[in-house]
């Protein structure tokens, strides 16, 4: 098994990452952040979820980008700090015990396409199995995004009108 | 803030790409069922492909009269979806039960649950490309507040 694309993508996953936070230029900074969308994108790809990949391509790399900008040409366009607070002492400290931390907690997972794993073994078949034949739907994600799990869905929906309006009534509020 | 672009590059690519984007969002959003995307990509695309006319033809556009004019149908997308359940209520069966819906040329189980699919992911649809334009309409709105304050 070839590791290279993974280790190349997660090489530039964490440049884009620091970039978007180095960079001083905030527009650049946001097209950076554009970028580190885009190849998280591919990374989904490469582990077989095009749906997701889909989604954060579109609106990871797109649309965000598009809300960061108009935010930036109304506020403004550059970091004009001469030099930045210094990171606090808990963070430098914890967040690498927190890294080591999850590596750790990574080592019980089940290896990747164990069709044993807990994730593959309870209720994932049955959808595998019984959409083609219940909704005459070849893509299970669908099928279990819009029928099987609706409800799930349908209050997603709600949470994004809802992220709508907060945005129309907080931004529109001193509007004649 | 929202003003129309000077290059002409701009413009004729966004004349060709504008039908294009929402030409995909359609197909992306029907054909969800059977490859990768569905009512929420197709929702983001078609959303952005009219937020493009905006940025690019200026207020004058009629892509900016089509975007306010589409900003008050914030939720109908969240009733479609909701509506869909209702049907199905009606059917006789659970909320989002779509094998209940009513529908009176179709006549397996299976069938009904695919329309039910397409009904609802369009109704996500419509609620996505509405949230969308509607954020950008108001962040576009934060520079003129403070023109006309100053």
């Amino acid at each position: 098994m070839t590791l290279t694309f993974e280790i190349l993508m997660l090489v530039l996953l964490i440049v884009t990452a620091a970039g978007a936070i180095l960079v001083k230029d905030l527009i650049g900074a946001v097209l950076i952040l554009g970028t580190y969308s885009f190849l998280l994108a591919l990374v989904w790809a490469w582990l077989g979820a095009v749906d997701v990949a889909f989604v954060e391509a579109v609106v990871g790399a797109g649309l965000a980008t598009l809300f960061f900008l108009l935010t930036l040409f109304g506020t403004a366009l550059k970091d004009t700090r001469i030099q930045r607070p210094a990171p606090p002492l808990l963070a430098v400290l914890g967040l690498p015990i927190l890294g080591l931390l999850l590596l750790y907690a990574a080592e019980d997972f089940p290896a990747f396409r164990d069709p044993g794993s807990q994730a593959s073994v309870h209720v994932s078949p049955e959808y595998l199995k019984n959409s083609l034949e219940q909704t005459e739907t070849t893509n299970v994600v669908t099928s279990v995004l819009m029928d099987y799990r609706a409800f799930d869905t349908l209050i997603e929906t709600a949470v994004i009108f809802t992220a709508g309006i907060a945005c129309t009534l907080l931004l529109r509020r001193n509007r004649e | 803030m929202i003003q129309s672009h000077d290059s002409v590059i701009v413009r004729t690519m966004s004349r060709i790409l504008i039908p294009l984007m929402q030409l995909f969002a359609f197909y992306v959003l029907f054909f969800g069922q059977y490859g990768p995307g569905g009512g929420f990509v197709g929702g983001v695309m078609l959303g952005t492909s009219i937020i493009l006319g905006i940025l690019v033809f200026g207020p004058e556009a009629s892509s900016y009269r089509l975007a306010q004019k589409v900003i008050h149908g914030d939720g109908v997308g969240l009733l479609i979806f909701a509506g869909v359940g209702g049907l199905c209520l009606i059917g006789g069966g659970e909320f989002l039960n779509y094998s209940s819906l009513e529908i009176p040329w179709v006549d397996s189980d299976a069938q009904r649950r695919s329309l039910g699919i397409v009904m609802t992911q369009v109704g996500v649809a419509v609620d996505i490309a509405v949230t969308a334009i509607s954020i950008v309409l108001s962040l576009s709105l934060i520079e003129d507040r403070e023109e006309t304050n100053v």
